[in-house]
């Protein structure tokens, strides 16, 4: 089987969107972080609730972000071939 | 299942890439009419049909209002409040602008439920977007504060007469545009593409579960991407009113 130039970038870019969506775990330990800092104010006051959900949401979509620049790069590579 | 489906963009049964239409010759440049732009003009005939039928219907409001009257009024409340919560006095200089986007972003959205692709998975459209706020900023900037105000801002951490830090900041400043329509096109783009995985790859067995991954992907993120957008617009914009910090 031979291997061409095309199948090599090919095949590298594969590995590199698979690489770059690992820019996925920042925004996860984020949300996480931020879910969780939540779920403690709505214990320490119930009342709160739909202040502290909006929030909560914004942040979290605000942090998602950089997660999604990754994915960004990772379709790319995937489907725009940059490198050729 | 073919494996190199995955790495070919003209797969025959994947499909979530914008499609030309038609094409135009312009100037001797081709330009390509495409289903963004469909999709935009459905959404902008939309909105058109029920600004015209409200205004009917608010021209003979009645006391106690009743059902269509109801919804225009629960419409307007709701975006009053979110703009003057968020901006305070500035509000009603910019309620329209924020209502009007908010509404055409939100529709573009959840226009995936229709079947159609969201022009907002187009980055031309959120970049746009983006770049009206950038615009928007700026002129609220110079129109509100003096120019030594904003050299001064510039200049931020360190004191004016040392613009070392001029560079970064201008790029924080450029950074804000690209970010803003970035997210919102990642987002929506994601959605996209993960719906056009399920129903490409799956074919047979997505039926009727996918609704669920709709109420996810277009409703519930769709809104609060929605949400983020006008929330931050809304502050930069203040920011850039506020005179005095």
């Amino acid at each position: 089987m031979d291997i061409s130039g095309q199948d090599l970038i090919r095949a590298c870019s594969a590995i590199g969107a698979g690489l770059a969506v690992i820019a996925g775990i920042g925004p996860g330990i984020g949300q996480g972080i931020a879910a969780g800092h939540g779920a403690s104010a709505v214990g320490r006051n119930p009342g709160a609730r739909g202040q502290i959900m909006s929030t909560m949401l914004l942040g979290q979509a605000v942090a998602e972000t950089t997660g999604l620049y990754g994915l960004v790069v990772a379709l790319l590579l995937l489907f725009v071939h940059p490198l050729g | 299942m073919n494996q190199a489906i995955l790495l070919s963009s003209n797969a025959d049964n994947i499909d979530f890439m914008i499609h030309g239409i038609f094409s135009l010759h312009v100037f001797g440049q081709e330009v390509w009419i495409t289903t963004s732009h469909a999709c935009i003009l459905i959404i902008m005939a939309l909105m058109v049909v029920f600004a015209i039928v409200a205004n009917r219907k608010i021209k003979k409001a009645k006391e106690v209002p009743d059902g269509f009257q109801n919804v225009i009024e629960l419409i307007v409340e709701m975006l009053d409040g979110m703009v003057e919560s968020t901006m305070g006095k500035w509000a009603p200089r910019f309620v329209n602008y924020i209502s009007t986007i908010f509404i055409f972003i939100l529709m573009s959205n959840i226009s995936g439920l229709l079947g159609l692709r969201p022009p907002t998975a187009d980055y031309g459209t959120t970049l746009a977007l983006a770049l009206i706020t950038f615009c928007m900023i700026r002129f609220n900037k110079a129109k509100h504060q003096s120019a030594k105000d904003i050299w001064v801002g510039m200049c931020s951490p360190l004191p004016p007469w040392l613009p070392l830090w001029t560079p970064i900041n201008i790029i924080s400043e450029i950074a804000v545009p690209i970010s803003l329509s970035l997210r919102l096109f990642a987002n929506v783009l994601s959605g996209t593409v993960i719906m056009a995985l399920v129903y490409g790859l799956l074919r047979i067995i997505a039926i009727g579960w996918p609704a669920v991954l709709h109420v996810y992907f277009d409703l519930f993120s769709g809104a609060i991407q929605t949400y983020v957008f006008c929330m931050l617009t809304m502050t930069y914009v203040t920011q850039a009113c506020d005179t005095d910090e």
